[in-house]
């Protein structure tokens, strides 16, 4: 089984006809993801490569039956396009756009949890997700990742990092480890999706037999995750964090990537994570080494 | 991005927060005409993105010309903790009866706005929390729902603060929320906040960072032009790069926040010392390379070159291309190694291997990549 989508998901595309959304739109859709419409209030009407596109959300839901959507519209836009999916009736929320204010974000994520707790947010600024032979939503090219293979384990990952969620999953494919799903959370501050969402998802799903999760310095979501792993999760985990030698007070290309006030150092993630019994690599190929191992105990 | 205080007092003042008048000047001339419009006595202080200034001697009293004169030229250049002092804030100097701390910022774990205020102002909070926790008045605004006056209230209450002290921190305090939220910042701190003899609350200090992500829906132009970047960040903000200048002597290049904090790591391991951090996005096309390799360039202490790309929905070939493109535009004084992987790797290889002397070196893995970058720095 893979975690939150799979190749029955049907998802709207806000933003379906801008170049980025037209342009991983239909790369997911060659993919194989149920890409079954756009949203623009002012094409509606028209299509993009054969997908309708629809005035809002809640127009593509009624004439789709989507559950998904994956945002591609500009920072500005991304507050009013998350409520506009939660209006329509939307239940996984994809948000890829980076540069969301975090005002912005802290608002719309206390919303939801609040007023619609049936719906899970991902990103913003994230990759999306992948289960690999099912679907694909977002902006990782499904060339990079395997499927699982009969007979063999399969791997769940979750990430923080962009490039960082490619190389785990190319390293894994080097490797021949199979992957469930692969979830990129993103880097923000306020990720409508946690590492424990993640990793709770990945100990229920009966195909995931481990999980590589990959962090980075900044906030303490690792120390939380690894607190998780060590009381409520009987899965082996492989891990890898970024950063080890950043500087204080410089933010490191990501807004939540940060280590501040000495908090959120990747050596006090690494050595929580490896209290909990995970097992941590060095750099990305270490931690793909690591799960061989730990693939081959199982 | 961090503002000098002076502008956060101009950031604050927007809001209808009190603070005291005072006046940003550049040089001593300007600095005692501030002093002599104001009136004495004044405080001459040192605008700098770094705490511990008053300790620094980057805070002084002046009763009189003579003094603003002689301060405002002691501190003008001075160093604190590396940074030069480049603008003084003149201000009226309070009559201080007590010294409180507030201040709004994000919780991360929480996902909530934490309000924290303190009866014990005027000192780090961090030392506070250490000392003394209980002394710390927390509260967690779920941003959904908002600050309301009754919980600000009892948020006052709960601090300890002297009575007197009630409605005008209530007023400050409200006012410090829509000023944290409205204004897009990611932390408004005041410390101290003080009471005066008269009973008026106001803003001794400003400490207010911004979320560039916001700065489409607000101007600051004015706030930006002041930040403190070293050269090579300068070169790279006017480029759009994310940039990070570090110590080193490896030049770091590649594709994704997180690979760029992992390519660093690795020079590091290997013994290597990386001289930035460049990020230079998902796409790695040969514009983007040759601005990121001309900045690398000019950095005098560069005597390697590590670039480290992972090629996604942007194939190997793509990238290689793009880099030979790229070296053909910048003339580059250091030898380069390539780390390319991904989607593709092979036919990127190929191309590069066409191109490759000393000056440009291709290795297979990021391990084997540092190592060749870190023995070339030495």
């Amino acid at each position: 089984m893979s975690i939150f989508v799979d190749e029955n998901t049907k998802v709207v595309y806000q933003g379906l006809t801008g170049s980025q959304g037209r342009f991983y739109g239909l790369r997911n859709r060659d993919y194989g993801t149920r890409v079954v419409a756009g949203t623009n209030p002012k094409k509606a009407g028209t299509d993009v490569d054969g997908i309708p596109v629809y005035a809002d959300v809640a127009d593509a839901v009624a004439a789709t039956g989507a559950t998904a959507s994956c945002i591609f519209i500009p920072a500005p836009g991304v507050k009013s396009a998350v409520m506009e999916a939660v209006a329509g009736g939307i239940t996984f929320i994809v948000v890829i756009t980076e540069g969301v204010p975090a005002q912005d974000e802290a608002w719309f994520f206390n919303e939801v949890r609040n007023n619609h707790p049936e719906v899970r947010i991902l990103g913003p600024n994230c990759p999306g997700i992948i289960s690999p032979g099912k679907a694909n939503i977002g902006i990782t090219s499904g060339d990079i990742a395997l499927a699982p293979i009969e007979g063999k384990p399969s791997v769940g990952i979750v990430s923080r990092s962009g490039t960082l969620t490619y190389q785990a999953l190319y390293e894994l494919k080097l490797q021949g480890i199979g992957v469930t799903t692969c979830v990129g959370i993103g880097g923000d501050p306020v990720p409508g999706t946690s590492f424990i969402d993640c990793l709770e998802a990945f100990e229920a799903d009966a195909e995931t037999k481990a999980v590589m999760m990959i962090g980075e310095i900044g906030g303490s979501a690792e120390e939380e995750a690894a607190e998780f792993i060590a009381t409520k999760m009987t899965k082996p985990v492989s891990s890898y964090i970024a950063g080890v030698t950043a500087p204080p007070g410089k933010k490191m290309g990501h807004a939540g990537a940060i280590v501040s006030g000495g908090k959120g150092t990747a050596a006090a993630k690494m050595d929580a994570l490896r209290a909990a019994g995970v097992k941590v690599g060095h750099n990305p190929t270490e931690a793909g080494e690591l799960m061989v191992e730990i693939i081959k105990g199982l | 991005m961090d503002l000098f205080e002076y502008q956060g007092k101009q950031f604050f003042a927007e809001y209808g927060i009190a603070v005291s008048p005072g006046e940003a000047v550049e040089t001593v001339d300007d600095a005692v005409a501030a002093a002599d419009r104001l009136g004495y006595p004044v405080v001459v202080k040192a605008q700098v993105h770094v705490g511990g200034r008053g300790k620094a001697g980057g805070v002084k009293l002046a009763s009189n010309t003579a003094e603003a004169r002689e301060h405002a030229g002691n501190i003008l250049g001075l160093d604190i903790k590396g940074h030069v002092v480049k603008h003084l804030w003149i201000e009226k100097a309070s009559d201080i009866a007590e010294e409180y701390y507030a201040s709004f910022t994000l919780d991360r774990s929480a996902k909530k706005h934490l309000g924290m205020l303190s009866a014990q102002g005027g000192v780090e909070i961090e030392t506070v929390a250490e000392t003394d926790p209980d002394a710390i008045a927390k509260i967690w605004v779920d941003p959904s729902v908002g600050l309301d006056e009754a919980t600000i209230r009892a948020w006052v209450a709960a601090a300890k603060l002297n009575p007197d002290a009630t409605e005008g921190a209530v007023e400050l305090l409200g006012k410090l929320y829509t000023a944290f939220t409205e204004g897009d910042a990611d932390l408004c701190e005041v410390n101290p906040m003080i009471l005066t003899p008269e009973g008026r609350v106001h803003a001794l200090d400003a400490k207010v960072s911004l979320d560039n992500n916001a700065s489409f829906r607000h101007d600051w132009d004015a706030y930006d032009a002041t930040q403190s970047r070293d050269e090579r960040e300068q070169a790279a903000h006017d480029k759009g790069l994310q940039y990070v200048g570090l110590d080193g002597e490896v030049g770091v290049i590649a594709n994704g926040a997180g690979l760029a904090m992992s390519t660093v790591d690795i020079v590091n391991q290997v013994g290597g010392r990386p001289a930035n951090f460049l990020d230079i996005g998902g796409g790695a096309n040969a514009e983007v390379m040759a601005g990121a390799l001309e900045v690398i360039n000019n950095d005098p202490k560069v005597k390697s070159i590590f670039i480290n790309i992972f090629g996604g929905i942007t194939k190997g070939e793509e990238v290689a291309n793009g880099i030979v493109t790229a070296l053909g535009r910048v003339t580059i004084d250091s030898p380069i190694v390539i780390r390319l992987d991904g989607t593709n790797a092979e036919e990127g290889r190929a191309i590069l291997g066409r191109h490759e002397s000393d000056m440009l070196i291709s290795k297979p893995t990021m391990l084997e990549a540092a190592r060749a970058a870190v023995e070339l720095a030495k």
